[in-house]
């Protein structure tokens, strides 16, 4: 049952760094960790008497699925105690959905350890290792649980001896991603192994579980687990073994404190100076030090607004105190902070370095932006943009059904957008349709439902899912010339392909716009091997990983013109000639500039648009080609569907990487162009029976191949009413 | 092959417009004008129109920048085309581009000069032509974006003792006339940053409004002074007079009202 206590109690113990732990749960689909964390927050929910009044935690789980709908946390806060000693264990909030990978990994910065939870029947899945491995990236600790044990008794009927081997399978599987994923000096540290309390195996939704430590002390053996189920006396389970005690024992025995984790876990995931002040604070969890919270969600609280939840890394907070955003390059005054009871906010005074704390009136602050207090706010380097695995590569258009529900619609759309980041929401100039983008056919069936539930049943028309597409090069350009309107200013630029491994960096966080000219330079330099010259001058790196350089020399007003050109420079990266879809990869490089004396003779209107033409015309003479999003799909099915699931993947253009054998059940994993994965669940399901189990995520960009690229580009031209032929270099590069 | 005739209108009205141009507009076998480059503050299009005896064809700037003129060098190739601009027709360099293309299509091209702002200033001011440095524009402040060149010239021209001609911005589509008020609170605004005392309420300065109009308003003070004078309506336009001539200083006590302490700054 939930624990009430004191707020000053609480408050004395997140004081006490060594007894606190900032943790996640993360999971494949469907695995149990929605009912894994109901189970935890019921059983060891953590309540102030105050809200206890009014609510306790088993009403509010009641009221969430009364609504239908997970009402999200930002953050629960649970107290656990071992041979009598409490410990608080924040367990921060993870999206469970593979299309929302993206939030994990916001997630992940946060946290010092995790719990991943596997399904016994279906083992490691596509998602385990996806999450798995952003997890060991960011240099989080992970323990194992192994749920739903009781179906491989009551459903698969198999033995003691078969559980068992099962169970060590699954191991040995996670274990190999550990191997796989892990830097070399923390994965043999690193490994599960139940002999150890790494590992707890249970059933959420029977809420019972153990780790080997328990299940000795207690004296139970598998056996009489499968027994108990035989004799339909589970329930006794969960008085003997309660999943709460297995999963929080093994968090808090296994998993490191903010002091502890903050020492390896800083250099990983933030690339200041570490022998600097703020470095030095974060690096020892001071109290003492700067404030600098890094944070992991944003959500709009009807009473209260933006509510912005983050992890201190070092310092205090307090309400009134003066902050600064870093991303938002913005200064506040903190109106309220909290912290978190069970799944409930509790105002308090100030909170100290280890802690996660929410916060009120940071109106711009996002789940990612990094807080710092105002004196350090020009020494500060913000936490290193989290690294997206996946990028929204489906687009669907929504409208009210009435025309009047139109004004609810955008606000709804704004703060969904506010709420999920990985939501890219705009709305087509030319057409006024509202935009949604997101990482796949669910993501966005949620985000809709989203829209629905919060405008209180608000009708909404969408349209049929277009995927997104990148224009790219594949050799160099000419150095092309455009002239502005005016023809009073020229601009020569080059377009050439980035290296593969440049736009690696970019995607992985290594380089980014916020690191600034200098560091930028030296890494280009030092790891990308670019000359001197060249990397140092990189003036703009654009969301869609293309790069603006710089290699003229000596031109006059050019400083005052920077910033327009980079606005072109922009403004074509977002549209590229073939069919108006994003620029990827394209390095652009400014080679010469003439501009007229007079500043309104060479303002915004003038030199955007001749940067813009320049650049398009360069950028048609490089060979240019489409790129398409592929999935990588992996498919669980029973042995004799398997030549059924692999002929699907390949008639869609799809191609079988693996299959490996568990059991009766085959794992396939492949790839599969986005493009074709709609319709893909009938097809699977009439093909199957039924009996296939598949999971797509995005992967990366790939040509599309010579025989259809034409086809269509001319496809996506005519969706926007533009002419259908790709319009030729001439009609962007001017003569002298 | 036709033949294209840029023709000024000048500062004002209609009227304002010299006979040549007149006969030329009346002879022509189409008439384009533009009005985006500046403002006439006192124009009637009717009474243009009247006047001209023909129907005239506005050209905005897309037209003219992005479709480079087109309709005007298509009726240029067949017959006579008149092109109105306000002021002198190529004193701000916009229109030297659409010269330059008809005369390599072998479009014949003459010009009509009409009075410009330029020397309508150096004349109502009494500051001489021969000691103007670079002129420049001050851009209405755009998000993103600053601007640094006027105050830059400014401070150079100054160093060599010269005025400078300052234009102000105009967006003629949104009907946006930057005043005088606007243009110095831009350069007060670059000052903050530079600090190199270029622009400081002490600082000498003329303003002048509606140039070639009946009431025109030419006052000379300080900055701190002029920021608050009332000049009327637009267009406006200012100078930041350098070292003084005597004869330059006792013009702008009697005709622009400046303060009596300007000889000071006589060399």
């Amino acid at each position: 049952m939930p624990r009430f206590r004191q707020t000053s109690d609480i408050l004395k113990l997140m004081t006490k760094k060594q007894d606190i732990r900032d943790i996640g749960i993360i999971a494949h689909i469907d695995h149990g960790k929605t009912t894994m964390t109901d189970s935890l927050l019921a059983e060891a929910g953590l309540l102030s008497p105050k809200i206890a009044g009014e609510a306790r935690a088993l009403d509010y789980l009641e009221e969430e699925q009364k609504r239908g709908i997970t009402i999200k946390t930002a953050n629960i806060s649970l107290l656990h105690e071992i041979e009598n000693k409490p410990y608080v264990v924040n367990l921060i909030d993870t999206p469970g959905h593979v299309d929302f990978t993206g939030k994990v990994t916001r997630a992940l910065r946060a946290i010092d350890g995790v719990v991943v939870v596997v399904d016994a029947v279906e083992e490691v899945m596509v998602q385990t290792e996806t999450v798995t491995r952003q997890a060991l990236e960011e240099r989080v600790r992970p323990v194992l649980f192994i749920n739903k044990v009781d179906r491989l008794i009551r459903e698969l009927k198999l033995s003691s001896d078969q559980v068992q081997s099962k169970l060590l399978r699954i191991i040995r599987d996670f274990n190999n991603l550990i191997d796989l994923y892990g830097e070399p000096e923390y994965k043999d540290q690193w490994r599960v192994d139940p002999a150890k309390g790494t590992v707890a195996f249970g059933s959420a939704l029977h809420r019972w579980g153990f780790t080997v430590d328990i299940a000795q002390q207690k004296g139970i053996k598998f056996s009489d687990v499968v027994e108990a189920y035989h004799k339909e006396q589970w329930q006794e389970l969960q008085k003997t073994i309660p999943l709460h005690q297995a999963i929080l024992d093994m968090v808090v025995k296994n998993l490191p404190n903010p002091i502890d984790a903050q020492k390896y876990r800083v250099p990983q995931i933030w690339k200041g100076e570490p022998d600097s002040e703020i470095g030095q604070a974060m690096l020892n969890c001071d109290d003492n030090g700067p404030t600098v919270i890094c944070f992991t969600s944003a959500q709009m609280d009807p009473h209260a607004g933006l509510v912005a939840t983050g992890r201190i890394f070092s310092g205090t907070i307090q309400e009134g105190d003066q902050i600064y955003l870093v991303g938002a390059k913005k200064e506040y005054r903190v109106q309220q902070v909290s912290m978190y009871m069970g799944a409930f906010r509790e105002v308090v005074n100030r909170l100290v370095a280890g802690n996660i704390a929410a916060l009120l009136g940071l109106d711009l602050a996002r789940a990612g932006e990094t807080l710092i207090n105002m004196s350090h706010r020009d020494a500060m380097i913000p936490f290193e943009r989290i690294k997206y695995v996946s990028e929204p590569v489906i687009t669907i258009a929504v409208e009210p059904k009435h025309p009047k529900d139109l004004p609810r619609l955008v606000d709804i759309m704004h703060r969904l957008a506010i709420e999920d980041p990985n939501l890219v929401t705009t709305i087509n100039k030319e057409t006024g349709e509202y935009l949604l983008s997101g990482m796949g056919e669910l993501h966005l069936e949620i985000a809709v439902k989203f829209l629905k539930d919060y405008g209180g049943g608000l009708e909404i028309l969408t349209s049929r899912p277009i995927v997104v597409y990148r224009e790219s090069i594949t050799g160099q350009g000419v150095v092309a010339m455009g002239k502005s309107p005016n023809k009073h200013n020229k601009f020569w630029i080059q377009a050439e392909p980035l290296e593969g491994k440049l736009i690696e960096m970019i995607e992985k966080g290594e380089i980014m716009e916020e690191m600034g000219r200098k560091k930028i330079g030296t890494v280009l330099y030092k790891e990308a091997g670019w000359p001197a010259h060249e990397a140092r001058n990189v003036w703009a790196l654009e969301e869609h990983k293309n790069m603006l350089v710089d290699m003229a020399k000596g031109i006059q007003y050019l400083r005052e013109a920077r910033d327009m050109i980079i606005a072109g420079f922009r403004w074509a990266a977002q549209a590229g000639p073939l069919c108006e879809e994003p620029m990827r990869g394209v390095k652009v490089k400014l080679m010469d500039v003439q501009l007229h004396e007079d500043p309104v003779h060479r303002g915004p209107a003038q030199v955007m648009p001749a940067t813009r033409r320049a650049f398009l015309g360069s950028f048609l003479t490089a060979g240019p080609v489409l790129l398409e999003p592929v999935y990588k799909i992996g498919v669980s099915v029973p042995h004799q569907w398997v030549g059924e699931v692999t002929s699907i993947i390949t008639r869609k253009r799809g191609r079988i990487a693996a299959s490996e054998q568990k059991g009766s059940i085959t794992m396939i994993n492949g790839y599969i162009p986005v493009s074709e994965t709609f319709g893909l669940s009938a097809e699977m399901r009439s093909a199957t029976s039924g009996h296939a189990f598949w999971q797509s995520q995005f992967d990366h960009w790939e040509k599309v191949p010579e025989s259809i690229a034409l086809t269509v580009i001319e496809e996506i031209r005519k969706r926007r009413g533009l002419p259908p032929e790709i319009p030729k270099p001439s009609k962007f590069i001017d003569e002298a | 092959m036709g033949e294209l005739v840029f023709v000024g209108l000048g500062l004002y009205n209609e009227k304002d417009i010299s006979l040549r141009g007149l006969e030329e507009i009346r002879k022509a076998d189409a008439v384009f004008a533009e009005f985006y480059t500046s403002l006439m503050p006192g124009l009637s299009f009717q009474k243009l129109e009247r006047l001209a005896r023909k129907k005239i064809t506005v050209v905005s700037r897309k037209i003219l920048e992005e479709e480079d003129g087109k309709p005007i060098s298509d009726e240029a190739k067949k017959g006579k085309v008149a092109f109105l601009v306000p002021g002198d027709p190529l004193i701000a360099t916009t229109h030297v581009d659409l010269r330059i293309r008809a005369e390599r299509q072998g479009i014949k091209t003459r010009v009509i000069h009409g009075s410009s702002i330029v020397s309508a200033v150096m004349g109502l001011s009494g500051l001489q032509n021969y000691k103007y440095g670079r002129s420049v524009t001050i851009p209405f402040p755009k998000e993103g974006f600053t601007y640094e060149t006027p105050y830059r010239v400014i401070m150079e021209n100054r160093t060599m003792g010269l005025h400078t001609l300052c234009y102000l911005d105009i967006k003629a589509e949104e009907q946006r006339y930057m005043t005088i008020k606007e243009g110095l609170q831009s350069l007060l605004d670059v000052e903050k940053q530079k600090r190199r005392h270029v622009i400081t309420p002490s600082t000498l300065v003329l303003g002048v409004a509606r140039a070639g109009s009946d009431d025109p308003t030419v006052k000379a003070g300080y900055v701190g002074d002029i920021t608050n004078h009332d000049f009327g309506p637009p267009p406006h336009i200012l100078v930041f007079p350098a070292k003084l001539h005597f004869m330059e200083a006792e013009a702008l006590i009697t005709l622009a009202g400046a303060p009596e302490q300007i000889r000071e700054i006589v060399k």
